[in-house]
This record gives C-alpha cells, structure tokens and sequence, in this order.
C-alpha cells in the first residue's frame, strides 16, 4: 500500500487558542480513514487545514510525497485533494450543472467533464432532475449530494467529507453512507469526518479518536466499534 | 426644446454614465464587501489618461473617428492600472482587516489621486478642454449628440458584454462562486485573489469608458469631476440594489432619469416652485436614496438577506 496523506506532529492555532494540538496519522491509498469525536474536537480545523484555508503553526503534511504546508488552498485541489465542507456550501444561487462545473473547475477535458457530470447525476438522481434549478432551493440532504458530487468532480485521488451526515433524516443518511460505501467500492481515498461514529466507524478501515484537539485512540474501525471506553463515550452505551 | 421626450433622454444618457461607473462598485463589493470610495476617481483617471493619448500622443489634426477608440484604449489603461494597483498596494493588504480600514484607505486614496492629477497634470488645476463630439441629430422632438450615441452604444455594448462574461464563461462562473462564499470557492480550485483583481480591472475599464463619454459629451474635464458622478454612480449601485451587476445598471437609469425629471418639473408643483432646476437635481437623487433605503433596503434588485445563506 501506497501512503497518499501523512500529517506528522500538525498543530493549528486560532490566535492563541490551539485547536490542533499535534497529531499524527496517515492515509493510504484506497482506504478511508476516519476521524470522530465530538464537536470541538479538532475534526473540522483538521481538513480546513489540510486542504490549505488554515495555515498549520507546526508540523508537516505530505500529500503523494510533496510538503503541502504553505501551498495555497486553490493549488492543493489541482494535487488531487477535494474537500467537501462542513455545513455543504453549495453555491446557493447558482444552478445545479453550474455547482458541478466549479468542482471541475480545474479540469480541461470537456468531454471527460461531461461524463462525470451525468456520473454524478446516475449517483444522486435528483440532481440529475433539477440540473437547472438554483443550488440553494435543494433540501439540506440534496445540498450534501450536491456537496459531495461537486467534490468528486475534480477526480481527486483524496476525497475529504466534513460532517456529511450532519443535520440529515435517518434515510438521507443511510443515502449518503451507502454513496461512501459505494465510492469506497470503486477504490476512491475517503477522509471522513464524523460525529456519527457507528456510521463512520462500520465503513472505515481505519479510525481515530479526536478529543480537544488530541488523537486518543486509533485503530481499525472495527477495533474502535467494539472498544469499550469508545461505546461508552460516542455511541451511547453505558 | 426642453419637452418631456427631451428630458426623457436626458436622463436616460446620465444615467447610463452612472450605471458604468456603478459596475465598478458594485462588482467589487460583491465580491469582496468593500466600498472603494476612490472608485470616482478611477473614473477621473481615466478622463485625464484619454486626453493625454489626444493630446500628447496622437499627431495633431487626428480626426476623432480615429482618436476616440485611441483614447478609450488610453484611458482604459490607465483607469484599469490604477484600479488594479490600488487592489494590490493599498486594499489587499488590509484585507481581514476590521471594515473601516479600507474605507479610510478608499478616501484617502481618492484625496492622493485627485492631488496627484492636480499638482503634475499640465493645466489641471483648472479644467481642461476635452475634444468634444457635438454634431447634433434630431429624432423627433428629441436632439441627440454623437457622444450621446457613443455613450449608448458603449453601454449596450458592455452591459451586454458583461452579463454574458458572468453568466457564460468560466472565469464569470468562478466570479459568482466568489461572490457567495470565497472559502469554498478555493477549495474549486479557483484563485480568489484573481478574481479579487479581475473585478477591480473590469470596473476601471467601464470607469473609463464612461469618462471618456463623459469627456466628448461635456467636452471639459477637471480632477474633480470624479467626485459627484462617484457619489451618484455609488448612489445608483446601492438603489439597483449592491452586488449585483443590472441593478448597478437599472440604478444608474432609475437616478438619472429621476433626477432629471425633477429637476425641470418639480417647480410645476404648487408651493416648491423655488425646489426646480439643475441646483436641486442633486439633492433629488439623494431624496431617491433615502427613499429607497427606507422601503427597500436591499435596493431594487438586490437580494433578500435570507437568500444569501
């Protein structure tokens, strides 16, 4: 196995408050790596980070080899990293089609942008049936689809989901979960966050426990699923 | 001579300089949320780099067929250079800022430009004469100048030009993704810093654009003509409602045409008959706003807040 991500030692600091407080842990090809705990924990500054929108103030990240620190946000999407934000942040007002055409923004292979928009609408129909519409009139789970198809539109060899569960209806969930499972399928690299650890922890290959900005556990995602302090803390058991 | 048709296009013709010049307000604080108060004398620049290319650089006798897209092109680079610089050197900088910081910096700058023009400009402490384009046609009741055609044609010709570069082109498209939420337009893939200094070019090139109307319609220009018509065309964006590129346009239409109309009727009404004439047109056109702003703060065609999630 190749490794894709390594982040040695990162810490991120908002002024003089540090939200990341070093951690380590590394992504190899094909997997998909979770990271849980719960809000506050670190998670989101974590990919913010990663995908360059936050300055580190110590450590390294290694994307396929290459030192990402410093590199600007716009040009760590053209190495292969998407990331789908916490909070979806569609494009409210613009269509549907235009969403997906910014996630390929990069790409100069019209008809290779075309296939993956319609592989995009096969994924998630809906989007698909209201291509024309403005992005911001979706339902918050049709925003995620939106979100995640727009991610993939860059064909990143690292996808990064924030949250995509966050705010959804049970069957919205089990949707998106199943295109994660599906994505994973077809081989694509997943970082996922997540609060809904038995979601996350039952696809994953491998997970870590953030809490106040600290890894505290890792392990394969099965391992954490039957770990008992990790039952007792996220998945509500005594 | 001065019949309702008449004044009709009267304003019609300032309003379309003020929708020009609104652009450039507009466009920026979509993008960015800054007002850039030295956008008027952007517009100013412009007038002043148009009439070098006249003066200084075409030969002598260069008939005006000839010179007027010369200077437009004069005029749109010096108008662009400075916008552009100014982004760079002075607002970029400040970016993250707190919001009063490049507010100063905007007047401020305007004072330095006006200063410059007047201080190294050969004769500019007092106004100088701009070729003038004054060959009259008569439609109807209505007399029309060529540079009220060129003024026209000009702000089809970049409205139109415009609206499909947003709607259409890919850079345009990164625009508005920009314009909603600049964080996650990066993560796109999209340079928002180039975009940031796209918006300001565009908006100094309609500012030229219109200064160089301005100058063939006037046929005078001095450094501070970029003061008012900054004011009104800032006026125009805020009533099409600011950020958004036809409101600047409709804006600009909807304050020239009501200004004008107010001040050749509004001393018809009995008892303001002392309120008529051009010396109230601008106090009309700040009565507008106020207006507006009570009963539609978002502007005619802005948006309401809730869309903008």
């Amino acid at each position: 196995m190749t490794t894709l991500l390594e982040v040695e030692d990162l810490r991120v600091a908002y002024g003089k408050i540090e939200a990341v407080k070093g951690i380590s842990f590394k992504v190899e090809a094909g997997q998909v790596v979770t990271l849980i705990g719960t809000n506050g924990a670190g998670k989101t500054t974590t990919l913010r980070t990663l995908s360059g929108l936050l300055k580190p103030s110590s450590g390294k990240i290694t994307f396929e080899g290459q030192p990402l620190n410093g590199v600007a946000a716009h040009k760590i999407v053209a190495l292969g990293l998407a990331h789908s934000p916490e909070g979806r942040h569609i494009f409210p007002r613009l269509t549907i089609e235009d969403n997906l055409r910014l996630g390929a923004f990069l790409r100069k292979d019209k008809e290779g942008i075309e296939k993956d928009i319609q592989r995009a609408y096969d994924l998630f129909s809906i989007l698909g049936e209201r291509r024309k519409q403005a992005a911001g009139t979706l339902s918050g789970g049709e925003q995620q689809m939106l979100a995640m198809g727009r991610a993939l539109m860059s064909q990143p060899k690292l996808l990064m989901l924030d949250e995509p569960s966050m705010g959804l209806s049970p069957i919205m969930m089990q949707k998106i979960m199943s295109t994660i499972v599906e994505l994973k399928s077809q081989g694509t690299t997943i970082l996922l966050v997540e609060q809904n650890a038995q979601a996350a922890l039952s696809l994953a290959d491998q997970g870590h426990v953030m809490e106040v900005g600290n890894i505290v556990l890792s392990g394969t995602g099965q391992d954490l699923l039957h770990d008992e302090s990790v039952r007792k803390a996220y998945l509500g058991e005594d | 001579m001065n019949t309702l048709p008449q004044q009709l296009a009267n304003g019609l013709l300032l309003g379309s300089m003020y929708g020009l010049i609104a652009i450039g307000y507009t466009m920026v604080y979509g993008i960015v949320q800054l007002i850039n108060f030295a956008h008027g004398e952007i517009f100013m620049t412009g007038a002043f780099g148009a009439l070098t290319v006249y003066l200084y650089i075409l030969p002598d006798g260069t008939t005006l067929a000839v010179a007027v897209p010369l200077m437009l092109i004069g005029g749109a680079i010096v108008a662009v250079l400075i916008a552009v610089g100014a982004e760079r050197f002075a607002y970029r900088p400040l970016r993250g800022a707190p919001r009063l910081a490049p507010l100063i910096t905007a007047i401020g700058l305007s004072l330095a430009l006006q200063e410059l023009v007047r201080n190294f400009y050969p004769g500019a402490d007092r106004a100088r004469a701009f070729p003038g384009l004054d060959a009259t046609h008569d439609i109807g009741s209505v007399t029309i100048k060529d540079a009220d055609i060129f003024l026209v044609v000009a702000a089809i010709v970049c409205m139109s030009g415009l609206a499909w570069f947003v709607r259409k082109s890919r850079t345009g498209r990164a625009m508005q993704a920009t314009a909603q939420d600049p964080d996650t337009a990066q993560l796109m893939g999209i340079d928002t810093n180039r975009i940031i200094v796209i918006a300001f070019a565009i908006g100094g090139f309609f500012a030229a654009v219109a200064a160089v109307a301005y100058g063939l319609k006037y046929g005078s220009i001095d450094y501070r003509m970029g003061f008012l018509m900054g004011l009104k065309a800032f006026t125009a964006a805020v009533l099409g409602g600011i950020g958004n590129i036809y409101g600047a346009m409709l804006g600009g239409i909807v304050l020239g045409v009501a200004e004008t109309l107010a001040s050749a009727y509004i001393d018809g009404i009995p008892g303001m008959d002392k309120l008529g004439g051009q010396s109230w047109a601008n106090v009309w056109a700040f009565v507008l706003l106020i207006l507006v702003l009570l009963f539609r703060p978002q502007g005619l065609l802005g948006e309401r807040v809730a869309d903008r999630a």
